[in-house]
């Protein structure tokens, strides 16, 4: 027998008291998912048969009730409060922004994704180095900084998340260069909640969840900041 | 479980150990109330947060009573998304797997990603058996690693190390393992953590297989979540080529949207946090973005025989956030390592004895290192009832009972050292169903304490061999109880 098949029978074995209700399956056995999102934001049939009812979801959407210029706030105030760095600018203010955070790092090399907006470099003349699949880990080490787009954010936790889109390029893009800038639309890429987020995203995506730089309170819960990933984040809101 | 505790002492004897070591005890206590502190902070900024523990429980409840069905569907969808599903009944098979699976690849070598299922199989050691060295890359698991030590807390294994140590650990091991720890180092933590960011670098950097666990996988949609602070997750799970990870068969939700609960509740729990630093999530591989193969090990090791009991299963919904270990007066004065299993604290002295047996003599222990004080139900964000599973588990272990070991249904014997404990329970019972003989029967308690076999019964005797015993109050518990209806106020343990 294979572990599989043994795996399996314990489980119903161990299972043997208990009244099998709300059964996730018809006869046929498990129902196919089309797939948990959709554009209007439901989850429609992507759930099993039954589990609807099986779980009281309670829990508030989002809390409390804030206007699109508040959620903005909340979500600065936020990620501040991780102490990633935060600004605020108009579209047309965006580039010489940029410009002015390489500037103030010391970056002469700036990774790009290939969908980027070329306009947002336009005001700064650090060299642009290309996201290529061949690029090893050490050559993106040499990077100083990396500038992307993002999915979307949120405000309730401080957080923006990734989904390799073409304006925000492969995952290890904004994991091992020290300096990352992320520009996130306001308000049309921020949510105030988790829910909320996770509707709007893709899992057959990878996707990376960013709050604050990263940190470490492993030495006597002494928070420091970047052990491994980028040691500045600044995100950049774009109204 | 893995050999990694193999030889501990029983947990009171471990426990009056640690007790005695009043560095660990600073450390912890330390540690313990800032967590509690901050976390209480963080549950109170979300109003809904008991309607979020409900559905949390709800949903692994569910699953669990759907888990044949569940992991099918995960593995097919893990399929269809590009990678390859193993399963595993023991730590051994487990162990085996990922052997093959990275001699497959060539490889001497691999990074991980804090695991507790890799821990619990005996990962590492297997691994070194086979001549292939695993690079722990969490900043607190590379301390315990460079230490020669064990990690005594779920989420911040080195819990226990202060910063002087973790700096001599640092300067004296590091260039056994690779890049030395810079010249001069000082104990700051900022000094420490770029150290330990440079040494892990080089690793990272020339990895090609990173070896993880799982927070959670969506049986809907095939996809992993890893959350983590530090980007050594995020090192790991997409720098190498090949991702093996290794995660138990209690870890399903069963659709994405579930994420919306447990991402909510399980940072809140665990740093106090709205939100942790990163969360990584994938599904099978992604073309020209991170790992081109991806390997996941199902494993079970004691889970279908947990689940068979129908008091203690609902210790397979633990999420693993620890708070349950900060908020245990046990757990702060005793340490991790007392515990003697990968789990320590209230959820490992209720999984570690169901996942392994009660047959060792600390398994045995463990349902006793507690004081039954309720404060770990009141935090865990599944609603996990642990002193009902540690009551339950004393009864298992004293009088015997119907057990499932390694997918059989047997009965388990009383245990043979707990006869004299079986009598002083006896004894116990009878003092409190007769009111009028407390005081005599507190004096019975203490004198039958000393009829107990030396590893009996759990931390009292730690406890009272290390510190005075409180004042009695002036007032009753139980006509406490009675004038106020049980404290009343606040979330009742009743629902
Ligand atoms: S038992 Fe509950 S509180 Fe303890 S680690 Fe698990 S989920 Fe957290």
């Amino acid at each position: 027998m294979s572990s599989r098949e043994q795996i399996l029978g314990r489980v119903r074995r161990a299972l043997a008291d208990v009244p099998r209700d709300g059964a996730p399956d018809g006869p046929d056995g498990p129902k196919k998912s089309d797939g948990p999102n959709r554009s209007d934001g439901s989850h429609g049939p992507g759930q099993v048969a039954g589990y609807e009812e099986a779980v009281a979801r309670e829990y508030l959407r989002e809390h409390g009730e804030r206007s699109a210029a508040q959620t903005a706030e909340l979500l600065a105030e936020n990620l501040a409060d991780y102490r990633a760095l935060v600004h605020r600018c108009t579209e047309d203010e965006l580039p010489s922004l940029i410009g002015r955070l390489f500037a103030d790092h010391g970056t002469r090399t700036v990774l790009a994704p290939a969908g980027l907006d070329p306009a947002w470099l336009s005001a700064t003349d650090v060299e642009r180095v290309e996201d290529r699949a061949e690029s090893t880990a050490h050559e993106l080490d040499g990077v100083d900084s990396v500038v992307t787009a993002c999915a979307v954010a949120i405000a309730e936790t401080g957080t923006i998340v990734l989904d390799g889109g073409p304006d925000q390029g492969r995952r290890r893009i904004t994991l091992v260069p020290d300096h990352h800038v992320c520009v996130v639309r306001v308000p049309g890429q921020v949510v105030s909640s988790v829910p909320q987020a996770l509707e709007r995203l893709d899992p057959a995506r990878p996707l990376t969840w960013i709050s604050g730089p990263s940190a470490t309170s492993d030495i006597e819960l002494d928070r420091v900041e970047g052990v491994h990933g980028p040691r500045t984040l600044e995100v950049v809101l774009v109204d | 479980m893995s050999g990694t505790f193999v030889g501990m002492p029983a947990f009171p004897k471990a426990a009056q150990e640690a007790v005695g070591n009043p560095t660990l005890r600073a450390n912890l206590r330390h540690a313990t109330h800032t967590i509690r502190a901050k976390r209480a902070a963080a549950v109170a900024e979300v109003s809904d947060w008991a309607a979020l523990r409900e559905a949390g429980k709800q949903i692994k409840d569910h699953t669990l009573r759907h888990l044949d069905r569940y992991l099918v569907q995960l593995e097919e969808s893990v399929t269809a998304a590009g990678g390859t599903v193993h399963w595993a009944a023991d730590a051994d098979e487990a162990n085996r797997i990922v052997t093959r699976l990275v001699k497959e690849t060539g490889e001497s070598e691999v990074v991980k990603v804090k695991s507790m299922a890799t821990q619990e199989i005996g990962l590492n050691e297997a691994l070194e058996a086979e001549g292939i060295r695993a690079y722990e890359t969490d900043l607190a698991e590379l301390i315990v690693q460079l230490g020669k030590d064990r990690p005594s807390h779920i989420l911040v294994p080195a819990i226990h190390r202060n910063r002087g140590e973790i700096r001599d650990i640092f300067a004296a091991e590091m260039s056994e393992w690779g890049r030395p720890a810079p010249e001069g180092l000082t104990d700051t933590p900022a000094e420490l953590a770029e150290a330990a960011r440079l040494h892990l670098r080089e690793k990272f950097l020339r990895a090609r297989v990173g070896v993880s666990g799982a927070n959670f996988m969506v049986a809907e949609t095939g996809t992993l979540v890893v959350v983590e602070s530090e980007g050594n997750g995020r090192m790991c799970l997409t720098l190498p080529e090949t991702l093996i990870s290794v995660v138990g068969i209690e870890k399903i939700v069963p659709t994405w949207r579930d994420l919306e609960v447990f991402l909510q509740t399980l940072p809140r729990s665990s740093t106090a946090e709205r939100m942790n630093p990163y969360t990584s999530t994938w599904t099978g591989t992604t073309d020209g973005d991170g790992p081109r193969t991806f390997h996941l090990v199902l494993l079970d090791n004691g889970r279908t025989d947990t689940l068979a009991d129908e008091v203690g299963r609902q210790a397979l919904r633990c999420i693993r956030c620890s708070a349950c270990l900060n908020v245990c007066p046990v757990y702060e004065r005793a340490g991790g390592h007392a515990y003697g299993s990968v789990y320590p604290g209230p959820i490992g002295a209720i999984l570690s004895p169901q996942l392994r047996g009660t047959g060792s003599e600390i398994d045995a222990s463990l349902p006793y290192a507690s004081s039954l004080c309720g404060a770990c139900y009141e935090v865990c964000p599944v609603a996990i009832d642990i002193p009902e599973v540690l009551v339950h588990l004393r009864e298992r272990v004293v009088q015997g009972g119907p057990v499932t070991l390694e997918g059989n249904r047997t009965v388990l014997k009383p245990a043979k050292g707990h006869a004299a404990e079986r009598a002083a329970m006896r004894a116990a019972r009878w003092a409190f169903a007769r009111p009028g003989a407390l005081r005599a029967g507190q004096r019975l308690a203490s004198r039958t304490r000393r009829l107990h076999p030396r590893t009996l019964p759990g931390p009292g005797r730690a406890w009272s061999g290390s510190r005075d015993l409180p004042p009695v109050p002036a007032e009753p518990f139980r006509d406490w109880w009675q004038r106020t209806n049980g404290g009343d106020a606040g979330e009742g343990r009743a629902k």
